[in-house]
């Protein structure tokens, strides 16, 4: 190759680790905007009720009165039951799959999960809301207040009237759009799990569950927490399915049965009608905080997968 | 094929196996000695592996392998409805081609064996793992960093931790499956070394594609081909005076 080539390549190689890095910087160009952005007009519902904003469950627009707790606790709550149900089935598929499954059996499987996570939210919300919501007012819910009710300290989220809509319905509903998106990630990662090791662990004489438990989840934990997270960051932001089963009822309840909201569904079904600033200042205030809550989630699962790394031994 | 030896620890009769259709393994009979080490050697893909992992089952992990034929350990049929599965694999114990420790501390990785079958205090279990890694000669070298993670140890130290994790559990029985192979010279020397001193407690068998190694270490070997158990001696005469013409070309180096 002759000295100009070489010195245009040379230029040319610039030009690519330029781009590449001006790519890259893209990225936390608009993480600061849409902070600032969400920050900026924010301020005005900031201003007028202050950190109360985030205890009050005041909700009138006539008024012009607003606070974030009803939609706040209704999107941790929903996410809460969505990881509770979420979690151990994801996980309990990717081990199926991974470990235990029949060979001809994987792929079926695999595929149908991959199917699961193509569906758009929208057609889980129409049959959350047609299907899924009246059966389960007819059939389950009279069985969990005839039989949870009456628990002591935990009976009083159980009561309430068989409707089908409520928090715990699109919990519920959430934990089946999760599903796919954890579970192939968890398969995913279980998969890159050396044989070797595994057959070491059953070496010993582990059984399947103790491979599992003991060497796969501990190999793989930045992996399934990342799957968690995945799964979780859908729940937190999921709108339209939930909009759907949620009832929408700016109220405070205990009682999981009973309609409540959620920052998206409250975002998505109010801002077309937001008239005055505060009001639609309240409501950017509520995308703030959903941006806050999911970093705190992110920030504790690191902390988390810190904590783990500690557990099994520094790295010298 | 088979030789008058001291008394036997693992006994195969006409063991056949199968990947599918495909017969790897041809009506094996071995008498394998104990508190001896034996070497498996033979070309690749002649089944020496496959044979040291019918020992503890290992092969019953994956589908369409299968067994046929008996296998004697102790004058026990290992293939015996009777027959505890992670019992046998915690008496035969197996280190493989590469270090695999598991994603924990050293002093848990070696405790993880033990923890499963026995519940010791925690006096009973510090000195069950120092005896463990003093077995596999590591103990000083890692005594002072016992909670730090096993993989951080170089690959002759992670091997030999997985022989004290083998060791922990009290097997009788020592499957060494290659373990030298991802090792240097050094690091290969200090583990035929540990082989020298585990044998008067363990029987010991090693497959080994290195047939200085096999010479090294061992006091029997067994020379295999495509599946066939060619000659059974003890290790002198396989390497000084083999009775086949298949093995002397083999030792000698004119095939394989």
């Amino acid at each position: 190759m002759d000295t100009q080539n070489k010195h245009l390549g040379a230029i040319l190689d610039r030009l690519f680790r330029r781009t590449t890095m001006f790519f890259a910087f893209l990225v936390f160009i608009l993480l600061f905007g849409i902070i600032l952005t969400l920050f900026i007009g924010s301020l005005p519902a900031l201003k007028a009720f202050g950190p109360s904003f985030f205890t009050s469950p005041a909700w009138n627009p006539v008024d012009v009165q607003f606070g974030g707790l009803v939609p706040i606790y209704g999107t941790i709550i929903t996410s809460f039951i969505a990881m509770l149900i979420g979690i151990p089935v994801s996980f309990g598929v990717a081990i199926f799959i991974t470990e235990l499954s029949p060979a001809w059996l994987k792929r079926p499987i695999g595929v149908a999960i991959e199917l699961l996570a193509g569906i758009p939210s929208i057609i889980y919300g129409m049959w959350g809301l047609f299907v899924f919501a009246p059966f389960f007012a007819d059939n389950c819910q009279p069985w969990i207040n005839d039989h949870m009710g009456n628990l002591p300290l935990i009976g009083e989220i159980f009561q309430g009237p068989a409707m089908g809509i409520g928090m715990l319905t699109a919990g519920i509903i959430l934990a089946i759009m999760v599903i796919p998106f954890t579970s192939s990630v968890m398969r995913d990662v279980f998969e890159i799990v050396p044989g070797m090791l595994k057959e070491s662990a059953y070496g010993l004489g582990s059984t399947t569950w103790e491979v599992v438990w003991n060497v796969v989840l501990p190999y793989t934990k930045t992996g399934v927490v990342g799957g968690i997270m995945l799964g979780l960051g859908r729940a937190l932001g999921e709108t339209m399915a939930v909009t759907f089963v949620i009832g929408n009822a700016h109220e405070l309840s205990s009682s999981l049965l009973m309609p409540g909201n959620t920052i998206s569904s409250a975002l998505a079904n109010e801002f077309t009608e937001a008239v005055g600033d505060v009001y639609t200042s309240s409501l950017i205030t509520l995308g703030l905080t959903l941006f806050v809550i999911t970093f705190i989630v992110l920030a504790l699962a690191k902390l988390l997968l810190i904590r783990l790394a500690k557990r099994e031994g520094t790295q010298s | 094929m088979s030789i008058e030896t001291p008394t036997p620890k693992i006994t195969t009769t006409n063991l056949n196996f199968y990947y599918g259709k495909f017969r790897a393994l041809k009506d094996i009979n071995l008498s394998i000695p104990a508190s001896q080490v034996t070497a498996f050697i033979g070309p690749s893909g002649c089944g020496k592996s496959t044979l040291l992992r019918t020992f503890n089952r290992m092969y019953e992990l994956y589908p369409k392998l299968r067994v046929e034929g008996q296998i004697l350990i102790d004058g026990h049929d290992i293939h015996d409805a009777k027959q505890d599965l992670n019992l046998l694999r915690a008496k035969v114990g197996m280190v493989f081609q590469k270090p695999t420790p598991f994603p924990m501390s050293i002093y848990d990785n070696v405790a993880y064996g033990i923890k499963l079958y026995e519940n010791l205090s925690k006096v009973e279990m510090d000195e069950r793992i120092e005896w463990a890694l003093q077995k596999a000669a590591i103990w000083t070298e890692v005594k002072d960093k016992l909670h730090q993670s096993g993989s951080g140890l170089s690959g002759g130290q992670q091997q030999r931790l997985c022989i004290a994790r083998c060791v922990a559990v009290k097997p009788n029985v020592l499957l060494l499956d290659e373990p030298c192979s991802a090792l240097d010279p050094i690091s290969t020397a200090r583990i035929e070394e540990l082989v020298h001193e585990l044998k008067s407690d363990y029987t010991i068998v090693i497959v080994t594609h290195n047939m200085q190694q096999a010479a090294r270490v061992s006091d029997y070997t067994a020379y295999m081909y495509l599946g066939e158990l060619i000659e059974f001696a003890e290790t002198e005469k396989i390497f000084t005076n083999p009775s086949r013409k298949e093995t002397e070309d083999y030792i000698t180096g004119k095939f394989g």
